[in-house]
């Protein structure tokens, strides 16, 4: 028998604990000692286990090579303890945040820079730097009112751009809507990106969607939909075709600490570890959700614990070093697809811009804390500062780049703005695949109306 | 309960079935409009007409799967699944979680790649845990992505009062889907319902959701040989004119056009002939054929279970009224479920659903005839 632990008929031993009052160890301990549980609270890892309230079949019992009880269960074997220990809502010590690069841009250990040479490195640091740029010209496009919203990634370009360097061009992406800069990686072009939020006649959306919900099935980048978090059940679902397909693909999806608490974050990730399917599941954990901070959102240590809880494979990285956030992902798809495995990442980063343009986040954190993010932890120029170091990049680049980019962003802004509209029988496809008899006829009558009235009818809107 | 249809199968009757003997003692002989189906009228009930649907289905197009709780191991919980596991193994055939909401989601991710999800509700009320993915994730697709993203995916399983299962498990959810643009919402009542429009639900490229009914899985019907054959489809949107009639034309979907049958031929012994019209497919609605009965017979009565307010026959008698109005001849006469959650106890039960006494009392209304008090079936 283990060693007997004592226990107290205190209180709070209600009847709904379930005790086993024949075991002998238990009895054994009544009305002596404090329960050893309260002391034990702050224990990492500390263990509860209660004896079985049934008769307990000799037969069944075991004994583990140090004499410990264990027990057949459904879902496989336990070892007993007599110790009434709960498992801490908190750990003595937060998990590990993975980092390459130092607040300067400098690597600290180990061989990971060598996976990115000049070519992809120059590349990322491009594309942030021009994420960077679009969000902040399209953001004050809106408050011109030019268009009617805009939300920014501003603070998480490395975990935008990183990522998708990390991963193929066959790796599908359901993303949330702070990412599109994987869209931007994988070659959608900035007027691409204006023809949707200007909604006009080039838009791939066929102008059915507010600003910001892209999509490109060529790119493999699902459109954009509102809801939150929606998207994650989807990928696993994907996942699994892939998984049925034998292709050297998965899926990957994106979503914030906010929507880890839909319960669509819980069936996907339960039904991932089940079917075993290949899906990274990426969290940017910008700390805020709205106005919700994440300390309001959940009472976990972030996402990263969540994983095992699902038997899930999990990592927790630093969002802002765009070369942790690409080890990282490359590691996780390198898995995903060759074990068959959900992965989760968890990125910790700041949301250094307003939640989107009908927020104003300084009504809720302080300024100096986001100026702060902005400046001192902003990961474009902390990453820039790695690849100047290595002579890959120059002040002339810079210059050069950041002013084709703003040239071209607000090119792209005034033809997009010129363009029409989408044709009035855009309005009336794609509900199903064929167009039924009752829309054709609504559309058969709406022109009429139009020809009848014209002086009613805009006059940018094709017919 | 018995489903009186009958093909024509010319002269001879060749069914030695109880239904064929009980139906030759009633004075009218039935005849049914549509199709003249061949002779070798094979029974089926509508339990083995959706598996044999299913079983066809997968095994035509390996992207078929499905997925539910207990289609699996337990061979469906109502048996509709039964032996696809063991015939598909269990890729294709997904024993899923207790999710709703999870396997909705997934269900719509995997036909966003390309699969062909069957996703099996135990019943239609469960349904609502899955409703955002099933309207705004698989309805609404195909317009938000401007034709990028299409589901094909079908979402089945009961749906409507069971007996004696309450409030959470009674609910008929025909009128809540087929509002919704871009969804297809079917409803079958006989065995050759359930075998066409399953299997020309999978074969659509748009979402799908299918309405059985509980009761109706064990109730038999004659099946043709040419129903019985593999590529056999009914076309979406159709509806079928169960019985043919002059006097009133009767809708109904599901369970009640068996109710509606009866009340017919109830109806028929005091004069009053009724056309009976199995909507099969309420969102498209057969609108056509409806009004073409109603400029007929120039009369009207709806039948659901479910509850009366925006319900199918709303919908059913404003299409009437914008497109036939002149020919109406008596108000629209509109049978559904009470307008309460359904109780449990039995007798309660009995008067929160439409009875065939009902259906008869609500002709005879809309025929301008004096109703007794107590009822005449």
């Amino acid at each position: 028998m283990g060693s007997s632990k004592n226990l107290k008929r205190s209180s709070w031993i209600s009847s709904s604990l379930l005790l086993d009052l024949r075991n002998p160890s238990l009895i054994h301990g009544v009305g002596r000692n404090p329960p050893a549980v309260l002391e034990n609270l702050k224990t990492h890892s500390a263990d509860c286990r209660f004896a079985s309230t049934k008769a307990g079949d000799e037969r069944d019992l075991r004994f583990d090579n140090d004499e410990n009880q264990v027990l057949d269960f459904p879902g496989g074997r336990v070892m007993f303890t007599y110790q009434l220990k709960f498992i801490s809502e908190s750990p003595e010590k937060r998990a590990d945040c993975f980092r390459v690069l130092d607040d300067n841009g400098q690597p600290i250990a180990g061989n990971y820079i060598e996976q990115v040479n000049e070519e992809v490195a120059v590349k990322m640091y491009g594309n942030m730097v021009t994420l960077q740029i679009m969000d902040t010209i399209f953001y004050e496009a809106q408050r011109q009112g030019r268009i009617s919203f805009y939300l920014t990634s501003i603070g998480e370009e490395a975990i935008n751009i990183a990522s998708a360097a990390a991963l193929t061009i066959d790796d599908l992406i359901f993303p949330q809507y702070r990412e599109p800069g994987v869209l931007l990686w994988r070659g959608f072009s900035l007027q691409e990106f204006a023809n949707q939020c200007f909604s006009n006649k080039a838009d791939h959306g066929k102008g059915r969607q507010m600003p910001i919900h892209y999509g490109s099935n060529k790119l493999n980048y699902f459109t954009i939909s509102s809801p939150i978090a929606t998207q994650i059940p989807q990928a696993v679902g994907a996942a699994y075709s892939l998984k049925m397909d034998q292709k050297k693909a998965c899926a990957v999806t994106y979503f914030g600490d906010g929507g880890t608490s839909e319960g669509d974050f819980h069936a996907a990730l339960n039904f991932a570890a089940v079917m075993e399917a290949p899906v990274i599941f990426f969290c940017r954990n910008n700390g805020w959700a709205i106005s919700t901070p994440t300390s309001e959102q959940f009472r976990s240590d972030g996402l990263v614990v969540r994983g095992p809880a699902y038997g899930i494979r999990s990592i927790r990285v630093d969002g802002n070093d765009a070369l942790a956030v690409y080890c990282a992902v490359r590691a996780a798809r390198e898995m995903a697809i060759n074990e068959h495995r959900p992965i989760l990442v968890e990125a910790l980063t700041y949301r250094a811009g307003h939640h989107s343009t009908s927020d104003d986040s300084t009504k809720y954190r302080p300024v100096d804390e986001i100026e702060h993010w902005k400046t001192m932890r902003d990961p474009v120029s902390r990453f820039r500062k790695w690849v100047e170091g290595n002579g890959w990049w120059s002040e002339a680049d810079e210059s050069e780049l950041r002013s084709n980019v703003r040239k071209k962003i607000l090119d792209a802004i005034q033809a997009a703005e010129k363009a029409e509209k989408p044709p009035l029988a855009d309005l009336f496809t794609d509900v199903y695949s064929d167009i039924p008899s009752n829309l054709r006829e609504q559309e058969r009558s709406l022109r009429e109306t139009v020809q009848k009235h014209p002086q009613d009818y805009p006059p940018d809107v094709p017919v | 309960m018995w489903g009186i249809i009958r093909q024509k199968v010319g002269s001879r009757c060749f069914s030695a079935s109880i239904l064929g003997q009980s139906l030759e003692r009633i004075e009218q002989p039935l005849t049914v409009l549509a199709r003249n189906f061949s002779s070798g009228g094979k029974d089926m009930n509508v339990r083995d007409a959706l598996n044999s649907a299913l079983d066809e289905e997968m095994s035509a197009d390996p992207k078929v799967l499905l997925m539910g709780e207990e289609v699996g191991e337990y061979q469906g919980a109502y048996k509709i699944s039964k032996g696809l596991l063991e015939k598909y193994g269990p890729e294709r055939v997904l024993d899923t979680p207790i999710t709703e909401a999870g396997f909705a989601g997934i269900g719509v991710g995997a036909a966003y790649y390309g699969l062909r999800p069957v996703v099996e509700f135990m019943t239609f009320n469960f349904s609502m845990q899955a409703i955002d993915h099933i309207i705004n994730s698989a309805a609404k697709s195909n317009y938000m992505s401007a034709g990028q993203i299409n589901v094909p995916i079908v979402f089945r399983g009961p749906n409507g009062a069971a007996a004696g299962v309450g409030a959470q498990h009674s609910q008929c959810y025909a009128a809540w889907f087929a509002s919704c643009p871009g969804l297809k919402v079917l409803s079958p009542y006989s065995s050759e319902d359930a075998r066409g429009l399953l299997k020309a639900a999978i074969r659509d490229p748009d979402p799908v959701v299918f309405l059985e009914n509980e009761l109706l899985y064990g109730e038999s019907f004659p099946v043709s040989a040419e129903a019985l054959d593999s590529s056999f489809c009914l076309p979406i949107g159709k509806a079928k004119i169960e019985r043919e009639g002059k006097h009133v034309t009767i809708t109904a979907f599901s369970k009640m056009v068996g109710y509606a049958l009866q009340a017919a031929e109830i109806l028929a012994k005091e004069g009053i002939s009724a056309e009976v019209i199995n909507l099969r497919s309420i969102r498209p609605l057969d609108r056509d054929t409806i009004n073409a009965s109603v400029r007929k017979t120039n009369r009207l009565v709806t039948l659901e279970e479910g509850f009366p307010q925006h319900g199918v026959g709303a919908e059913i008698c404003t299409s009437v009224i914008e497109e036939s109005f002149e020919y109406l001849d008596a108000p629209v006469e509109r049978i559904a479920g009470a307008d309460v959650p359904m109780p449990y106890a039995a007798n309660l039960e009995r008067m929160a659903v439409p009875q065939v006494d009902d259906i008869v009392r609500a002709a005879k209304r809309a025929c301008y005839r004096a109703v007794p008090v107590a009822a005449v079936a």
